[in-house]
């Protein structure tokens, strides 16, 4: 498969489409956590239960008019469940099982509904850039299209009812994930997400382990789901996003102003890994990828894709990488695969600009 | 050197130490190797580290030292879902209810946990579903009106307040209708 074809299979449109304030904010999430009244939570349902929940999700979702596919867990490789995960369309815990959950997806796959993961139904929207009251709109609308026809659990007090007490309420996870090297550079993360608990919000590094994130890479969201209304939560979370847009900006400005060209070096040697290098791991590629990402938002770099960080961070993924070779890969052998991918990618942008090749 | 004691069960000393970071703040638990034991794999996922359910079931539960001293623990215990049979006790442990009913079924414990989890919370303001709704939805109206009523009172504005005072009472009635005739849902 070439690498065009393959991309254009692999890549989701809330990875390379700009969105609002996609210098900084790379996407948006929303998701809604929801469950039936009359089953036992996939904690400790039987067979037969999961069964029935996902025959009444079945019917509710093909009445509800969305046209989604739906992709059955016990019926999908391992490597094609993994690449789902590496998209965020699901999560590892449906992945793992085989039972009756099933994802459905969009064609565009900005809408996937996870079923009996933790709970019954998971309503997923993704959009590019920063889109926190669009995709709230979004889920609200598919959420009561499926409400006409799955009857929910809700408790006039407590309100939608989950199975973990960390989402009851709104049911609500809104996050915004945002690519922060400035604020990296400058030491200042670990005055902010300290700061940002204080609000009902958690930041968090979607890759790597730990607390490590990498290609400085945050995902904010709201930890808060009960007791606010949908519409509050995510103002709130918009309101702590917009004040770090702004802290992330004010620190690349200082960066370029106190040491500009040590920044451009950096930014173009990382660049010069990505083009030439034969064997990179995630750790250093994710890296390379921040810096030349913000190089493209400095203007340093002008040939190259801005949705580079986006897809390559999940395109590198061991998964993908799998899934682009056709069979299973050594570590060794994945990041001999994953440069020649990304050098691939970057030559594409290159040969687009000068109509020819240099490699 | 003073030796750490075992918060769980403050008799032996301490051997396993598990350190957590959220949000840039720390959390010890300190245990004997008997209490860790106990607990298990409770403690390690499978990947060694302390996975969130467990942290989160901690964060649930009363701490080891007013357990002790409080003799009430063991009828909590014995508070069961009417649905799926979990004891409070089992939801403390994991962390995760069975089904919808037990939030009935532990209705009077849960608002301190969950005023812990959503920053002093226990009410939901949120959506109502649309279609199975119903009275909520009147009753929501209600209490918003009853808001606007006090202010339109307060600010002599009589003619408008008598409106809004029919309003609540036509509603009320309403909802008192769907409560006679609706009494299995």
């Amino acid at each position: 498969m070439s690498l065009k074809r393959f991309l254009n299979q692999a890549v989701s449109s809330w990875m390379n489409e700009d969105g609002p304030a996609s210098e900084i904010v790379l996407s948006t999430r929303i998701r809604l956590a929801r469950n039936h009244n009359q089953y036992a939570f996939p904690t400790v349902f039987t067979k037969e239960e999961a069964e029935q929940t996902a025959q009444a999700m079945r019917a509710a979702v093909e009445q509800a008019g969305y046209p989604l596919e739906e992709l059955k867990m016990n019926e999908l490789q391992g490597l094609e469940k993994r690449v789902l995960v590496e998209k965020h369309l699901i999560s590892p815990n449906l992945a793992e099982d085989t039972g009756s959950s099933s994802v459905w997806l969009s064609d565009q796959e900005d809408i996937s509904l996870m079923v009996n993961e933790e709970d019954h139904l998971r309503i997923q929207c993704l959009f590019p850039g920063l889109q926190l009251k669009e995709a709230l709109r979004k889920a609200l609308e598919i959420d009561d299209a499926i409400e006409q026809h799955f009857d929910y659990a809700f408790d006039e007090n407590f309100g939608y009812l989950t199975t973990c007490p960390t989402n009851v309420g709104t049911g609500l996870r809104a996050s915004v994930m945002m690519h922060l090297p400035g604020l990296m550079m400058t030491h200042q993360m670990n005055r902010i997400i300290p700061a940002i608990g204080q609000f009902g919000l958690v930041a968090r590094g979607i890759y790597g382990e730990g607390s490590e994130a990498l290609g400085n890479i945050f995902q904010i969201s709201n930890q808060t789901t009960l007791g606010k209304s949908e519409e509050d939560i995510t103002e709130d979370l918009l309101h702590v996003v917009d004040q770090i847009i702004a802290q992330e900006k004010a620190a690349r400005e200082a960066l370029v102003k106190s040491s500009g060209i040590q920044l451009e070096d950096r930014v173009f040697r990382s660049y010069g890994t990505l083009r030439y290098s034969r064997v990179i791991e995630s750790k250093e590629a994710a890296k390379c990828l921040s810096d030349v990402r913000l190089g493209i938002d400095l203007g340093f770099i002008e040939n190259v894709s801005r949705s580079i960080l986006n897809e390559l961070m999940i395109l590198t993924q061991p998964g993908f990488l799998q899934q682009y070779a056709g069979g299973f890969l050594r570590p060794v052998e994945r990041d001999i695969r994953r440069a020649s991918l990304i050098r691939e990618r970057l030559e594409m942008d290159v040969s687009k600009d000068k109509g020819g090749s240099d490699l | 050197m003073i030796e750490m004691m075992c918060e769980q069960c403050q008799e032996r000393p301490a051997a396993v130490h598990l350190k957590n970071v959220v949000n840039g703040k720390t959390t010890e638990v300190h245990l004997c190797e008997v209490c860790a034991q106990d607990k298990g794999e409770a403690f390690m996922n499978d990947d060694g580290a302390f996975s969130f359910n467990h942290l989160l079931a901690g964060l649930l539960n009363v701490s080891p030292v007013m357990k002790q001293n409080q003799p009430t623990q063991n009828r909590r215990g014995t508070v069961e879902c009417s649905g799926c049979q979990m004891t409070f006790d089992q939801f403390l442990k994991i962390g995760k209810f069975g089904c919808p009913k037990c939030y009935e079924s532990f209705r009077d414990q849960l608002p301190p946990i969950l005023k812990r989890l959503h920053s002093g919370n226990t009410v939901h303001q949120g959506k109502l579903p649309e279609r199975q709704g119903g009275t909520i939805h009147m009753k929501r109206k209600v209490s918003d009106l009853r808001v606007e009523l006090k202010s339109l009172i307060e600010q002599e504005e009589f003619e408008q307040a008598a409106t809004i005072r029919d309003q609540i009472r036509s509603l009320e009635k309403e909802i008192d209708s769907e409560r006679g005739g609706a009494d299995e849902s």
